[in-house]
């Protein structure tokens, strides 16, 4: 058998392998989304989203868990955002060759693979304890802290996208720093930009463990910020072990809920970033 | 700004380049280099890569400055001014010593835009004035008839020599003294080349122009007086005829003859 016979036998064998392991982990993903399509899709009714959450036994929807999430989120994007915009920035242009960028940015990845329960204990430490009580505002503060390090590395990333010559070509025409960074590499990268905020939306949308010490859970409707509030993931832990079918059928709404608002923020943020490259 | 001809039958001297010294960390990038512009003429750096022309031209608007390690010593003088000296004003400098790269870098934003950034940056003109000093910028570098039915849309939709041309027009419209061009045809095609060089020509009756080039044709064109650099060091300088027809230096003969480089 030639030598090229054996390459060829080679790569049908390789391609094949490569092939079988990426189906064999699309039908786990499927077979997740399918599920979850058929048990949440029998649950979905208008009541759920007019409804508070009820006791065991009686009709009722996720409103306050719906309204509590996305208030919570909002506020925690609006804390965390900025932070890691700003702090992204100093990294990718004021301190770019210093010292103290590489340890910012040392810190910031422990930060971004830092499992989300310690970020929930912190919190309740620092926060819930003083206060004495739990609220939805230290909720919010928790995911605030976890949008930080997720806008960070996109911001860095994607202003170190921007090309020297473009910095330098604004600076010739005697544009100080603050313009440059301001008019000229924000503007270039805000696709990138965008995209980092979105995927940190969508990152934080579904975390339960870091709202569990601080937000807790409320049953009912709170718009109150220094009080418990209701979120879609802790609800969903909370409805999904318990004994109940129709908490449980509850359960698997939520879980839709999200998954659909997490998968329709990563398509708009894989739009954007699609959209920059053209 | 200066006047023309001075006694000797130069021109005035707009900049002074006075034993400057440049170093990348550790490297000695410029050895003691002395050498004028004269104002509203244009000066061709010529030399193999590695030589020290871009470098040389990054010193004369502190384009160094923007990153650690890289310092310039010795003196340069710019109306009488050392811009070297650490007080100087930055970006006021630039903005009085323009630079066009050699790859074109239109800023993510409409052409209108592009022009008008680098005005807005030291005037406040009301919307009719910066109006037309965006026509005069385009028309200075003979973009106008091209682009005046789309100024809205992006400049990077234009093709590379246009770009490079809205590129002029933007450091025209913030009225410098002087034009640093690095290498601004090297990645143009010939009809775009000619475009750029028939604009240089156009442009010394109003501004001290220094470029960068490894097109030794080029530099005949459109230059007046030539510098042949080599590893660091100012090996000849003088007006561009002499220095292509009747070189004082072996090595100048050589790198024009193409002997090397």
């Amino acid at each position: 058998m030639s030598l090229y016979d054996t390459r060829r036998r080679t790569n049908t064998l390789a391609t094949g392998l490569a092939w079988g392991a990426a189906l064999f982990g699309l039908s786990w993903l499927l077979l997740i989304l399918g599920s979850l399509a058929y048990e949440g899709l029998r649950g979905l009714s208008p009541s759920v989203f007019t409804q508070t959450t009820p006791p065991p036994g009686s009709v009722g929807g996720l409103m306050n868990a719906i309204a509590g999430s996305l208030v919570m989120t909002m506020i925690g994007v609006a804390i965390g955002a900025p932070l890691g915009m700003l702090a992204g920035t100093y990294l990718a242009e004021y301190g770019r060759y210093t010292k103290l960028a590489t340890v910012v940015r040392f810190i910031n990845d422990i930060l971004l693979s830092a499992p989300s329960i310690v970020i929930g204990l912190f919190v309740y430490e620092v926060m819930v304890r003083p206060m004495g009580h739990f609220s939805a505002i230290s909720g919010a503060l928790a995911l605030g802290l976890l949008v930080v390090p997720v806008v960070l590395r996109t911001t860095e990333d994607m202003l170190l996208l921007v090309p020297a010559s473009m910095r330098e070509a604004a600076s010739a025409l005697g544009a100080p720093r603050a313009m440059v960074i301001g008019q000229i590499a924000y503007r270039a990268a805000r696709a990138g930009l965008v995209t980092g905020v979105l995927l940190a939306i969508a990152r934080v949308s579904g975390e339960t463990a870091p709202l569990l010490f601080t937000a807790l859970n409320n049953q009912f409707w709170s718009s109150d910020l220094n009080a418990p509030m209701a979120s879609l993931p802790v609800v969903i832990f909370q409805f999904a072990l318990s004994p109940y079918k129709d908490w449980q059928q509850l359960a698997w709404t939520g879980a839709l809920l999200i998954t659909v608002t997490v998968l329709t923020l990563s398509i708009i943020a894989r739009a954007f970033s699609a959209g920059r490259r053209n | 700004m200066s006047l023309v001809v001075s006694t000797s039958g130069d021109p005035a001297v707009k900049v002074s380049v006075r034993n400057l010294d440049f170093y990348y960390g550790g490297h000695h990038a410029l050895k003691s280099v002395n050498l004028p512009l004269y104002a509203k003429k244009v000066t061709s750096f010529i030399g193999p890569s590695g030589c020290g022309k871009s470098t040389l031209l990054r010193v004369l608007n502190r384009m160094y400055d923007l990153y650690p390690g890289q310092r310039a010593e010795g003196e340069v003088l710019l109306d009488n001014e050392n811009i070297l000296d650490p007080a100087i004003d930055l970006n006021a400098l630039r903005a009085r010593v323009g630079m066009v790269f050699q790859k074109p870098t239109p800023f993510p934003m409409s052409i209108y835009e592009n022009v008008a950034f680098g005005v807005k940056l030291y005037e406040t003109l009301p919307r009719g004035e910066l109006d037309a000093r965006v026509e005069e910028a385009l028309r200075g570098a003979a973009l106008w008839d091209e682009v005046k039915d789309k100024l809205q849309s992006s400049g990077l939709g234009l093709s590379g020599g246009q770009q490079q041309r809205l590129c002029i027009a933007r450091s025209v419209a913030v009225r410098p003294d002087i034009i640093l061009f690095d290498e601004p045809c090297s990645a143009l095609d010939p009809i775009s080349t000619a475009k750029v060089e028939e604009l240089i020509e156009e442009l010394e009756s109003q501004y001290t122009i220094a470029i960068v080039t490894h097109n030794m044709q080029q530099a005949v064109r459109v230059s007046d007086y030539t510098a042949f650099m080599y590893l660091g060091e100012l090996i000849e300088f003088g007006k561009t005829d002499d220095v292509f027809n009747t070189p004082k230096e072996k090595r100048t003969l050589d790198y024009i003859t193409g002997r090397f480089g």
